[in-house]
């Protein structure tokens, strides 16, 4: 039962209180995209044993979708933040590498 | 090989049996092989052995990083059904299925295949009617299926609840010739079947590295030295991401935990495997007496083969109001597996982008019923280029919006 | 033989009798008593029998890892089977039950598998029961079946009842011994929030068994001092019969609470389920003794020294009248001691250890205890109960020595650390060489969500085998868990210095394979030390692959007895270290939990959230005929007396068509979406354009999956400039407003749009057919609903016999339609008007499927029949509802790749039956031929098919290849029943093509 602390009303919430949404940072590719651009947006995925960027909806709290940085593996978050953040933030970057320091960003 | 047989174990018993040999070899692995399987669970064994058997390719590996059959082949709830919806899918099960039905003798290692019969149950109207076009399909695919009544699944099953205030039971999709087989000794008598043709399964062997040359594979690194190789197949359910990874390509796979539990044994009570996908869950008894139930998958990527409580709570929930009695049953163990999802929750079988490299996963939740099946049509797809087992189930699928969407008469479980 | 002793007995009171029944047979134990301990009392050292070769068992163990004694507890609807003896307490009137045997525990036909044990090793069935083939399933599998098992399955409905309980601490403490209570008192004087949990009904643990003083006190008065003293701290939570059965994720931890099992006689739930969300957890879980591997350890009698002590002490039972003690270690001679105090003849220790010394073995020697060092025992001697041990060098192989004659054996092999509960979520483990046991890694524990260990161990738990350690250990773990210094004081302990133990996992060391073949690892599972040899041999060389072949550790107990011995046997056999082999994983619970406590409360008619309709009692009251859609109940039909469904279904049908229905829509999905980008966002949503609508109007739209799958349809009405209301169908309310959300909050986070899901403020209803207008002239309204005014495709807002409503004409069944939505407080009284002022007209309420065959007979489609979630627009012949002009919606780019950009698709048309039959449901348009793998070859399939009672005849839609252009082509289907049924291609309208009827 993950534990995620919804960057919005503040609150650390049970899964239970939270929808999962998949890998976070999708760059979305619509009408005229190639085909390769499109799959991969849409079902390519990093799946990484490791550090994940994905999306969660605090769906049973306020409503608000918001992003993780989670080891798949370890299951250790490393901070959420705001959805409407085109790519990870620096000061989680720093967050990770700070106890990976082998960890980079791919 | 030693032949198993009830005169070898009254042969044996005299020695206090003393005198079997390894059912498997423990070789180290060679210079270069015709083909290296990544995997030895039950779908890279099974491919193994149809490469030697159909094919007569036994210059084989198989790799294993950890023990043969200990991922997803030893985790599942065994059970054996082949009533799909879609033409690609019911043919690829209904092979397995059909494999299942004489791979005890075929290996000469009792799997104990047991066909005693799957009922998915329809509690809505709407699902009913799913069932009822599968029953269609199936009679067109070659798959014996029929829809019956809710008193012939009380025939067939006395402890269900029938009359739920919730979900009633309106009936059920019955394939009598589907059931459960033991999940481990399919990935020992194909493990022993294989070691007997002179493959070589190497456990213990982790890959860290796949070679191409110009586009081609050539060989694969590991943790026992590099190993040359013509042809490499990636069966490595939970893992599939980041193997593909090595050899250069993405695949349309997200890897979440689906979880398992059984109770403590009691006498037969439950003749038939029952899924009920509108409560999310399903149960059949073993032989051992366990009721062994499977329920939902978790949402969100885990490769830690645990999961929440919270599914085996939902699971529970919707058992204890389709079998009342199971209230009184205690929970003995519960665990979890890791299964990778693809983007239509069908398989993948597979030519990649790599030449000469071939991938076999996205089970999902249906992988062990998929073995045998699986395995002939990946051994076809790695000697011959395709196989129409396995031609629907190539990636290309997702590029060209082609998809095999079971969930249209599944629901959940599969 | 097992008996009460006259004096003793710490838990019990002697002056309370307590009657009971085993098999049947009445019997009497005292107030305080366990089953087990009653039983002894009784001398019923037989109380079962193992699983696979039926041999006769005994009590083996004191508490939870207990092997043996299982029994069917209660009757009937309470009855409960595999239940173990030592964990149940005594009550007036228990029944139970031995399990596993036929026709008797005494005489069981199944004990013939004992005699055939030699043709029956491990993994046997893998290697016959091959041939013919047909006879596993029908002969071979069940008489297995049969055999093994437990006990009976229950038959009745429980009738117990069962709850959750909700609990978030600092702390969580598991186990009550007296490292738990020393963390409990330290967490609880720094001001946490503390749970401290107990499985047994004591607190203490084995501290008083064991003859500890602390403080200068017995450990009974520490015990009891303590416990006040927690109870008094308003921050401390005590609760015994409480067992922590599982440690998940980032803290959360289970317990689970026998609240009346031992008393069923008092009202409440039978068992309770503690979901904790725990900062940190101690887990103060005690140690669990090992049994040695010797031949016949399994014989009713020979049972774990700390049991035979612990019956003696806490409940004044002996196990028998002259006792053998085998150690491997000094804890062992402390029940010597213990029995030989309580007047028991201790006619050995034999300690393999040739030359042990400690003050435990001196004390042993002083009260004149027979110790034979270096030696072991050869074999226990007896049947159905244990009459002696013969005993030999352990550096032997056991074929000579002499015998002892004993009623009672108890054995040690150590103490294992419980380490389940840390291990469940990730901790890892370390071995112990100097104690032979694994114990909790603190440098591995298992993580939290902030990366940080949540999981320490404290006491026996962490491989402390001293009181004194494991109270110091307590105070330790707690100031880990919290960050904090530790001030608490530690009691003074007196206790006895002990030595080291040996290591010995066989005896003797020498024994040949008849001996290996009758040393049990395993208890229940009847797996002996030759089982694993054999498995080691054969190539299961993995501890999984070892522990399935050979079922190690797989009973009930889940090998909390043999898991340790069974890997040394393995580590051995491999000629590897221990800790090379590795542990299994260990799951939980921590000991089974009943699927009652599990399901809790939600079961019957609360087994999920019901939704009900504002008009949900009047279908009730009606008698309607409801189904599950989603999680409402919507009235399917509302047959009368003597109807059945079709009958009701005709019946709504034909007087909707012929004068005036009533729909209950109230469940359709109604969502708000608003703001400056409303229009906007609208665009993206839909296939078609919906920026374009007017106020006033409503269109009907379609949304795609951004995979190009049409997801849900409805009509959309705009509200005004800034407002549209969204309609969706029943089950898709909740999940369409989700997508908004999704697409708003994290793609067009720069749209200026809100959304509200609105589904249960409104209740709405359909006022369907040639009557409609004239029943709402008749209540009044204070705006004009006429053609002219209100045309098809407009909505006001109207006030309609006194009640604010908005009114929108809009039909799925191609009658005449207002759909009329009221505020949901009002909905039920609303209803009722309309029935009452319909009279005149035969105003007839309709059900989903009376719905389902008008919409079809108009050929709209049902999101669900025509859509199954492959079906994209295009295939429905909707492309007039999807805009060319408009450069993306969600889908638009997928509906391009090169399998759905391709005329050559399954699409839409109608379909009837020569005969005017009526097709059945899911039937397949057949091709010639068969395709690659042997399969039928198809080119569609029926989509929706029903008896049209308007033109009493059988109508369908279905998707075929390239349908639209086979117009009067007739084709096969399949019957459902071998055979085929003819059908022709014709349009999907099948009745009033023009929209005559709707549009007046």
């Amino acid at each position: 039962m993950l534990l995620l602390t919804c960057p919005y009303c503040g609150v650390s919430a049970d899964e239970t209180e939270l929808s999962p949404g998949g890998e976070a940072h999708l760059k979305r590719f619509g009408p005229g995209s190639s085909d390769e651009d499109f799959e991969g947006y849409l079902f390519m995925r990093h799946n990484q044993k490791g550090v994940h960027f994905e999306r969660w909806r605090h769906t049973y709290g306020c409503g608000k979708w918001f992003l993780a940085a989670r080891c798949t593996a370890s299951l250790e978050v490393f901070g959420t933040y705001s959805a409407q953040t085109p790519e990870p933030p620096k000061e989680i970057i720093e967050k990770i590498q700070a106890k990976r320091p082998d960890w980079s960003l791919t | 090989m030693r032949h198993y047989s009830v005169f070898a174990i009254v042969k044996e018993a005299m020695g206090y049996h003393q005198g079997w040999e390894r059912a498997w070899r423990n070789p180290t692995p060679k210079a270069h092989y015709d083909a290296i399987i990544i995997g030895a669970g039950g779908h890279g064994l099974a491919t193994a052995y149809y490469l030697g058997k159909n094919f007569g390719i036994t210059n084989v590996a198989v790799i294993e990083k950890g023990w043969l059959g200990g991922g997803n082949t030893g985790r599942n709830t065994t059970i054996i059904r082949s009533n799909y919806l879609q033409d690609p899918s019911a043919a690829i099960y209904e092979k397995s299925r059909s494999l299942y039905e004489t791979l005890s003798q075929d290996l000469n290692y009792n799997i104990m295949f047991s066909p005693r019969g799957v009922i998915m149950l329809a509690q809505t109207e709407h699902e009913k009617r799913g069932y009822l076009r599968t029953a269609h399909a199936n009679s067109l695919q070659g798959v014996e299926t029929r829809f019956i009544t809710p008193r012939e699944v009380k025939e067939l099953c006395p402890i269900i609840h029938l009359e739920g205030p919730r979900y009633p039971v309106l009936g059920g999709l019955w394939q009598a010739r589907g059931g459960t087989a033991r999940h481990d000794a399919v990935a020992w008598g194909y493990a022993r079947a294989c070691s007997a043709m002179g493959m070589d399964i190497i456990q213990q062997c982790e890959v860290t590295a796949i070679h191409r040359e110009n586009g081609t594979v050539s060989a694969i690194e590991t943790t026992k030295g590099r190993i040359g190789c013509n042809k490499l197949g990636i069966v490595v359910a939970g893992h599939s991401s980041h193997v593909a990874d090595m050899a250069g390509f993405r695949l349309p796979i997200e890897s979440v935990a689906l979880q398992a539990l059984v109770s403590e044994p009691i006498k037969p009570c439950m003749d038939v495997v029952v899924m009920a996908n509108t409560v999310h869950g399903y149960m059949s008894q073993s032989d051992k007496g366990e009721m062994v139930i499977g329920g939902g998958a978790d949402g969100y990527n885990n490769y830690t083969q645990r999961g929440s409580f919270q599914h085996i709570e939902e699971t529970v929930r919707a058992l204890v109001e389709t079998f009342p009695m199971i209230s009184r049953l205690k929970m003995l163990r519960q665990w979890g597996g890791i299964v990778d999802m693809t983007g239509d929750r069908s398989p993948i079988i597979s030519k990649t982008p790599v030449e000469n490299c071939f991938i076999n996963c996205g089970w999902g939740t249906g992988g062990f019923k998929a073995i045998p099946g699986s395995g002939w049509a990946m051994a076809e797809l790695m000697a011959k280029g395709h196989s129409p087992l396995a031609d629907e189930f190539g990636l290309n699928r997702f590029r060209e919006g082609r998809f095999i969407d079971e969930s249209v008469a599944a629901g959940v479980a599969h | 033989m097992s008996h009460r002793l006259p004096q003793g007995g710490r838990l019990i009171d002697k002056t309370r009798t307590v009657s009971f029944t085993f098999n049947g047979q009445k019997m009497r134990g005292v107030a305080g008593d366990t089953l087990a301990s009653a039983l002894l009392a009784e001398d019923q050292m037989l109380v079962g029998r193992s699983f696979k070769y039926h041999r006769p068992r005994g009590i083996m163990a004191s508490g939870a890892e207990e092997p043996n004694a299982l029994v069917g507890l209660g009757r009937d609807a309470r009855f409960e089977p595999n239940q173990r003896v030592t964990t149940t307490e005594l009550f007036e009137g228990l029944e139970a039950q031995s399990q596993n045997h036929w026709p008797s525990l005494e005489t069981d036909i199944g004990v013939v598998n004992n005699y055939l044990a030699r043709f029956l090793p491990a993994g046997f069935y893998y290697k016959t029961f091959i041939h013919p083939r047909p006879f596993w399933k029908y002969v071979f599998e069940p008489i297995i079946r049969q055999s093994a098992g437990l006990g009976k399955a229950p038959k009745d409905r429980d009738a117990d009842r069962y709850e959750h309980f909700y609990a978030h601490v600092d702390l969580l403490i598991i186990g009550g011994g007296i490292a738990g209570l020393q963390a409990a008192l330290a967490a609880g004087k720094l001001g946490k929030r503390v749970l401290l949990i107990e499985q047994t009904a004591h607190w203490g643990g084995r501290a008083p068994v064991d003859g500890i003083e602390l403080g200068g006190k017995s450990a009974d008065a520490w015990i009891a001092a303590t416990v006040a003293a927690l109870g008094k701290m308003k921050n401390v939570t005590l609760r015994n019969r409480t067992m922590g059965a599982g440690v998940y994720d980032h803290g959360y931890a289970l317990a689970y609470e026998r609240v009346t099992d031992h008393a069923p006689m008092v009202d409440g739930p039978r068992h309770r389920l503690w979901r904790i969300r725990a900062a940190r957890i101690i887990t103060a879980t005690g140690a669990i003794e090992r049994p040695l591997s010797f031949a016949g350890n399994d014989i009713p009698g020979v049972m774990l020294a700390s049991a035979l002590r612990d019956y003696i002490v806490n409940y004044g039972v002996a196990a028998g009248k002259c006792i053998v003690i085998a150690t491997n270690n000094d804890d062992g001679y402390r029940s010597a001691l213990v029995a030989k105090e309580a007047g028991l003849e201790v006619a050995a220790v034999i300690d393999p250890r040739p030359a042990a010394t400690g003050d435990l073995i001196e004390a042993a020697r002083s009260a004149g205890i027979p110790i034979k060092q270096g030696m072991a025992i050869a074999e226990a001697q007896g049947g159905k109960r244990v009459t002696g041990v013969k005993i030999c060098a352990q550096d032997s192989d056991g074929s000579t020595g002499e015998v002892i004659a004993c009623d009672a054996v108890g054995m040690s092999g150590g103490w294992s650390p419980v380490v389940h509960l840390w291990s469940h979520c990730g901790g890892k483990l370390i071995w112990d060489a100097a104690q032979a046991c694994f114990r909790p890694d603190p440098a591995r524990p298992p993580l939290s969500h902030d990366g940080e260990g949540f999981v320490f161990a404290a006491g026996a738990a962490d491989g402390h085998a001293t009181a004194a350690a494991a109270l110091a250990s307590a105070n330790a773990a707690v100031g880990a868990a919290t960050g904090h210094a530790i001030t608490t004081r530690l009691p003074k302990v007196a206790e006895a210095v002990m030595g080291d133990l040996a290591p010995i996992w066989i005896m003797p060391a020498r024994a040949n394979i008849q001996k290996r073949a009758k040393m049990w690892l395993d208890f229940q599972n009847d797996v002996k030390v030759s089982d694993v040899q054999l498995a080691a041999r054969e190539g299961y060389e993995s501890v999984e692959h070892t522990k399935r072949y050979t079922t190690l550790g797989m009973a009930t107990d889940q090998g909390k007895l043999s898991n340790i011995n069974g890997l040394a046997v393995l580590a051995d056999a491999l000629q590897a270290e221990i800790p090379a082999v590795g542990t299994t994983t260990f799951r939980p619970p921590y000991t089974p939990i009943s699927m009652g406590a599990i399901a809790g409360e939600a079961r019957g008619d609360i087994f999920q959230p019901l939704r009900r309709t504002p008009m949900f009692d009047w279908h009730v009251a009606q008698g309607a005929d409801f189904e599950p859609v989603g999680q409402w109940r919507r009235p399917y039909c509302y047959p009368r007396v003597g109807e059945d469904r079709h009958a009701a279904v005709t019946r709504e049908i034909n007087a909707t068509r012929g004068a005036l229905g009533l729909l209950d829509a109230s469940t359709l999905g109604k969502i708000i979406v608003k703001g400056p980008d409303a229009g906007r966002f609208m665009d993206m949503l839909y296939t078609n354009m919906m920026s374009t609508l007017k106020p006033g109007r409503c269109r009907y739209g379609l949304m795609c999956n951004e995979n190009g799958f049409l997801m849900d349809d409805g009509v959309v009405a705009r509200l005004d400039e800034d407002t549209f209301l969204v309609h969706t169908t029943t089950g898709g309310a909740d999940h369409i407003h989700a997508h908004m959300e999704d697409w708003l909050q994290c793609e067009w986070w720069d749209f200026k749009v809100y959304t509200a899901n609105v589904t249960e403020r409104w209740a709405q209803v359909a006022v369907v057919g040639p009557k409609a207008r004239k029943l709402l002239e008749k209540l009044g309204s204070d705006t004009d609903l006429s053609a002219e005014a209100l045309p098809f495709m407009a909505w006001t807002d109207a006030k309609i016999g006194g009640f604010e409503a908005r009114v929108f004409r809009i039909s799925f069944s191609g009658e005449l339609s207002f759909e009329i939505a009221v505020p949901a407080s009002q909905g039920l009284e609303f209803w009722e008007t309309l029935i009452e002022a319909g009279a005149e007209w035969n105003i007839t309420p309709y059900g989903t499927e009376a719905l389902h065959v008008m919409r079809a007979e108009k050929g709209f489609i049902m999101i669900g029949d025509e859509t199954d979630g492959t079906v994209i627009p295009q295939d429905l012949g909707l492309d007039w509802a999807i805009s060319k002009k408009k450069e993306d919606y969600l889908g638009k780019r997928a509906q391009a790749r090169s399998f759905m950009d391709n005329p050559d698709r399954w699409k839409l048309v109608g379909l009837e039956t020569l005969d005017g039959g009526v097709l059945p449901d899911g039937a397949y348009v057949i091709r010639a031929g068969r395709n690659a793998n042997g399969q039928n070859n198809v080119q569609g399939r029926v989509t929706s098919t029903y008896y049209s009672p308007t033109l009493d005849r059988g109508i369908a839609m279905a998707l075929i290849h390239n349908g639209p252009d086979r117009m009067g082509e007739v084709v096969n289907l399949t019957d459902g029943k071998g055979g085929q049924i003819k059908a022709r291609i014709c349009s999907t309208i099948f009745f009033d093509p023009e929209g005559e009827k709707q549009n007046v």
